[in-house]
């Protein structure tokens, strides 16, 4: 059975339709990159998948259940921005997710329990090289750290499914492509589904394995929230070519005139 | 040259201007003192720094004849304890209403309004009330303060909770938090030096509703000195009493903003 199965999905805001009859199925361990104008219904989309927006037809399936209609531990989220906690460490922020784990009342853990969270964050931290900094506060450290410190506390609950929402948008391009690293890295080591919307086509064809684009098929330039969205390229990445980047990149370019003014 | 909107003064220059107002206060009243006592020595409207300060002296440093108390500290820790006590009882209530209205949606659907309006209702107006109701003794001075402060507190907190980044409350849920937890580990830490900061702008209000309380019945306090002795125009009481209540009210707020300082040091960094 498909991990997410994706049956005649519509999305609409009154007479605003964002997402129209998407059908689609994602497997375990797949890591789909995300491209799309903006109002294109990817972040609706994956504001679905974390379960803080509900579908307004059709069917979103995890493990053929529909969608918890809220956020929960095995879907693990990173934002642009604003993921990190700005009153805790590093080292707290990433103990974080057992603390709450395994105390359920004042959310603390003391003596052994304390030293085996910390630990298991400090492992964690290493692996995205953030072990220098284990004591300073987020606005001590600089936006890919950030991004860094964002990912490894998502991690410490081991989701299956990880949702990133341009998660290297804010981040000068050097810093992306060690970003770009990083998270290739702990993919193949974790085997986790990863969703990733971007605004960066490049990244979507050198990352992942799948590539989805958000398009208006149908675009009424004089009302452009009469029709929504659907996925219009679903390709596994390395089979794409360069024609196929072109294409995809004239087609975008169409709607975001129509769309972006 | 410059243009005036382009001209920063460095620290002497700061310094000097700021004090300039001061100076220019204190010297302005010297004169006009002089010039009255000059023309009546018994004057009793401007009266000289030396006889506000030998006021002082025998109300501070000698026990009063009637009481056997000091009466300048015996009025200060009685207004204080009661500014503590509205304070601290506004503070804790508006902490909880607040992060509860901020956190859940049906919380606030349900006590929004009615906070709203009661914030509206000058406290003034209903002391009456607290009077009948509470007695004439501390507690009807204390539920004064609360009701006069809560409102605002309660409101103010609201709002910042929420202002806290979705995305967090979001994160935090991923990563398993009950609403309790997002609660105790998340929203309440983030909002205590907010909750601080909500204390020091309604430190004025508070000042204002406990000398009212006191002008209108009390046997001691601050504001019931200074009621009190207007009887007999006695400036020299009067005067130094303002000054001490400015005094107290600026390092009240200097010292909770210390220990904000010391306590969050992350909000203060994030906070420029």
């Amino acid at each position: 059975m498909a991990l997410i199965a994706v049956k005649k999905l519509w999305k609409e805001y009154g007479n605003n339709v964002v997402i129209e009859q998407v059908n689609i199925t994602v497997e375990q361990g797949e890591f789909i990159t995300i491209v799309g104008t903006s109002g294109c219904g990817k972040t609706t989309f994956l504001r679905m998948l974390l379960g803080i927006e509900q579908p307004t037809r059709g069917e979103l399936l995890l493990n053929g259940k529909p969608f918890p209609e809220e956020p929960g531990e095995d879907r693990g989220i990173v934002f642009q921005r604003y993921s990190v906690f700005p009153h805790l460490t590093v080292l707290k922020n990433t103990m974080l997710a057992d603390e709450l784990g395994q105390s359920r009342i004042i959310g603390k853990l003391f003596g052994d329990k304390n030293k085996q969270a910390a630990d298991k964050a400090k492992e964690l931290l290493e692996s995205v090289g953030l072990t220098h900094a284990l004591n300073l506060y987020p606005h001590e450290l600089s936006g890919g750290m950030q991004q860094r410190l964002a990912i490894a506390q998502a991690l410490m609950k081991n989701p299956r499914i990880l949702l990133l929402d341009e998660p290297f948008g804010a981040l000068d391009p050097g810093i992306r492509a060690d970003m770009h690293e990083l998270i290739l890295e702990l993919w193949k080591k974790t085997g986790l589904t990863i969703f990733m919307i971007t605004h960066d086509l490049y990244e979507s064809f050198y990352l992942g394995t799948r590539l989805w684009v958000f398009d208006k098929l149908r675009l009424d330039p004089d009302n452009t929230n009469a029709y929504g969205a659907n996925i219009t390229y679903d390709i596994p990445v390395g089979k794409a070519d360069r024609t196929t980047y072109e294409d995809i990149d004239q087609s975008l370019e169409k709607s975001r005139k129509v769309l972006v003014k | 040259m410059k243009r005036l909107m382009n001209l920063n003064p460095d620290v002497y220059a700061r310094a000097i201007l700021g004090a300039l107002p001061f100076i220019l206060i204190i010297v302005l009243y010297i004169i006009s003192s002089q010039a009255r006592l000059a023309e009546n020595p018994r004057d009793k409207l401007l009266p000289s720094f030396n006889s506000m300060a030998s006021t002082i002296n025998t109300m501070a440093v000698h026990p009063s004849k009637r009481t056997g108390e000091y009466t300048f500290w015996n009025d200060t820790s009685s207004s204080l304890k009661r500014l503590g006590m509205g304070i601290g009882v506004a503070a804790i209530i508006g902490l909880i209403f607040g992060i509860l209205n901020g956190i859940i949606p049906l919380a606030r659907a349900n006590l929004s309004p009615i906070i709203t309006i009661i914030s509206l209702i000058p406290p003034l107006a209903v002391l009456p009330v607290l009077f009948i109701v509470f007695g004439l003794g501390e507690l009807s001075k204390v539920v004064l303060i609360a009701i006069g402060i809560t409102p605002f507190i309660i409101r103010d907190l609201q709002a910042k909770v929420l202002e806290l980044p979705k995305e967090q409350l979001i994160k935090a849920q991923t990563l398993g938090a009950s609403t309790w937890l997002v609660i105790v580990r998340v929203v309440l830490p983030q909002i205590l030096p907010r909750l601080i900061e909500s204390v020091r702008l309604s430190l004025g209000a508070a000042w204002l509703f406990l000398i009212a309380a006191e002008a209108i019945a009390s046997t001691d306090g601050l504001g019931y000195r200074i009621f009190l002795v207007r009887r007999y125009l006695s400036m020299d009481v009067i005067l130094p009493y303002v000054a001490w209540i400015t005094l107290l009210a600026f390092m009240t707020d200097y010292f909770l903003r210390l220990i904000s300082i010391k306590a969050f040091p992350w909000f203060h960094a994030t906070d420029k």
